[in-house]
């Protein structure tokens, strides 16, 4: 079932998709994929039964992003470890915003599939999967409130949680109270 | 939506349940559209007790946001305590004594059937019944008793640490347990035979909200609510951790997806959590509650860590990003009732208002954890 899920996959991103280990990560594949290709990629689990259990935020200003991939700029992939980990000493061209859907399904052998979109975080912006997925619409709006993120073709990104008036993303590393 | 209603000449007016409302437990606003009795269009309005327990996370140690996880869902809490160690305990490695691991399932399930009862109460009352809540809140409180004796706390409990647990139980507690399950059995047929087999509480829930399986997988439902749509999905089972995999139980289904399904697949549950409390009371090792090699400053690897429990209300699921410091760098918490609660505007449509409020009651809404 992975196999072909990582298949379909493969049409789908270009770059390789990570197989986690899944007693210590949570999870069982890793996806990064762009923004053109959020929807594609839930049309994709949809299609094969899954469903989605939440959508999220990840603020990395001034931080490479930390990521799953074997070997990347940072040499943060954790298969060496901490312990030789320098910071990288200049930081990154772009600071990035996250956006990290996680897939689970009820039937079949259990699969929890990450998938996540690393968007510039000065014009954080990507399509909205609400049209696809209903219950995704106050997930969406949520990481609106939180973090600014412009999901495109939202029907309503009007503050769920915050005040109705709220101009201001909480969860963003430099939002100041 | 009948031909009576429809019928009429399409004025409509706007209905404000809440925030304030009974029948929304808490402080949660529907928006409603009415044509006549008939629901329109309902639109959930949040975050009224909004506290931003995701911030609050990336701005204490990894300890000390141990007690946020309490006040999320105040009612079923020792589940929330469990997913957030479970989370830590699996990014740093730990390995949790099989004393302690028993004892939390042992304390999570009681704490669901004081969850459960609570609800059965409440719902009742929704529709009408009064007495039906004083039996429920009767048992809840040998439940509370039970589980303050040993956590300290009767709601907000913050009883399990990483590797283990605060507090170790004693023969009193062992004995109290089941005392409390040999009593809730002697009562459960007198729920049934109150309310269960009561034609009203039929007449109002049998064919009421129902739900289909495939609206619940759009909308991301868990839990009894998904359970009473006909699917077989319990993360106790499913994705097994503890020692859920060496107790036998049974997960509930009911297909009808109607309100009576949800109702009778919480009822069954409290009977499997009396199965579980009482194998995992026989099976209780002895042996220590705390593992001796749990670093007093906690840093997890560099990484993003995702797990979920089955909590009393579904699928509580907490994803952490540690950057390797002793503070989370981000904490996102996916609580069930949030994605349960999303469907209510689909589902509700051409409903008459009394049958919304039975659905909205059958959804088992906590607000704190909706609004978090």
């Amino acid at each position: 079932m992975l196999d072909e899920l990582k298949n379909e996959f493969a049409s789908l991103v270009p770059v390789p998709l990570i197989e986690t280990d899944y007693r210590f990560k949570g999870y069982h594949l890793d996806v990064e994929v762009g923004p053109d290709q959020v929807v594609a990629a839930a049309e994709l689990l949809d299609r094969r039964g899954f469903f989605l259990e939440a959508i999220t935020g990840v603020d990395w200003l001034g931080k490479a992003p930390l990521s799953n991939q074997p070997e990347v700029e940072a040499g943060e992939a954790g298969e060496g470890g901490g312990a030789g980990k320098a910071e990288a000493a200049t930081a990154p061209p772009t600071d990035k915003m996250e956006v990290v859907y996680d897939y689970n399904r009820t039937v079949g052998e259990l699969c929890r599939v990450a998938v996540r979109c690393r968007l510039d975080r000065a014009n954080p912006e990507l399509p909205t999967v609400s049209r696809l997925i209903p219950g995704a619409n106050w997930h969406e709006r949520e990481t609106h409130d939180f973090f600014g993120i412009i999901f495109s073709g939202h029907p309503d990104l009007s503050p769920l949680l915050l005040p109705e008036d709220a101009d201001f993303h909480p969860l963003r590393k430099d939002f100041k109270a | 939506m009948n031909d009576l209603a429809r019928s009429q000449n399409q004025e409509t007016f706007v209905l404000n349940l809440g925030p304030q409302h009974p029948a929304t437990h808490g402080v949660l606003r529907v928006k409603l559209t009415m044509d006549g009795e008939y629901v329109v269009h309902a639109e959930p309005v949040l975050g009224y007790v909004h506290r931003m327990h995701e911030k609050m996370g990336e701005n204490r140690t990894w300890a000390q946001f141990m007690p946020n996880t309490a006040r999320l869902d105040y009612l079923g809490a020792l589940s929330y305590n469990h997913g957030y160690v479970k989370v830590v305990e699996q990014a740093m490695g730990i390995e949790v004594p099989e004393r302690a691991e028993y004892l939390r399932v042992i304390t999570v399930e009681l704490n669901r059937i004081a969850s459960h009862l609570l609800w059965y109460g409440a719902f009742v009352l929704d529709l009408g019944g009064f007495t039906p809540l004083l039996y429920a809140f009767d048992d809840r409180e040998h439940v509370l008793d039970l589980l303050e004796s040993v956590t300290g706390s009767r709601l907000t409990f913050c009883y399990f640490r990483f590797g283990g647990l605060y507090n170790d139980v004693d023969d009193n507690f062992v004995g109290g347990a089941r005392a409390f399950i040999k009593r809730l059995r002697r009562r459960l047929p007198d729920y049934h035979n109150l309310v269960t087999k009561n034609i009203i509480l039929i007449k109002r829930l049998k064919d009421v909200g129902v739900l289909s399986a495939e609206m619940c997988r759009k909308y991301g439902a868990t839990g009894p609510v998904l359970r009473g749509s006909g699917v077989d999905y319990d993360v106790r089972r499913n994705e097994p951790y503890s020692v859920y995999p060496e107790l036998d139980f049974e997960v509930p289904v009911y297909g009808e997806g109607d309100s009576m399904a949800r109702y009778m697949v919480r009822m069954d549950e409290i009977e499997q959590c009396m199965r579980i409390v009482e194998q995992a009371l026989d099976k209780l090792p002895e042996g220590p509650v705390v593992a001796e090699k749990v670093p007093k400053i906690l840093k997890p690897p560099p990484g993003d860590y995702y797990s979920a429990v089955e909590a009393a209300r579904g699928t509580f699921g907490i994803r952490i990003v540690s950057d390797g410091t002793n503070t989370p760098y981000r904490m996102k918490l996916r609580s069930p009732t949030f994605s349960n609660l999303s469907l209510f505007g689909e589902a509700s449509r051409g409903m008459l208002l009394p049958d919304a409020l039975a659905l909205m009651g059958s959804l088992d809404l906590v607000i704190p954890e909706i609004d978090r």
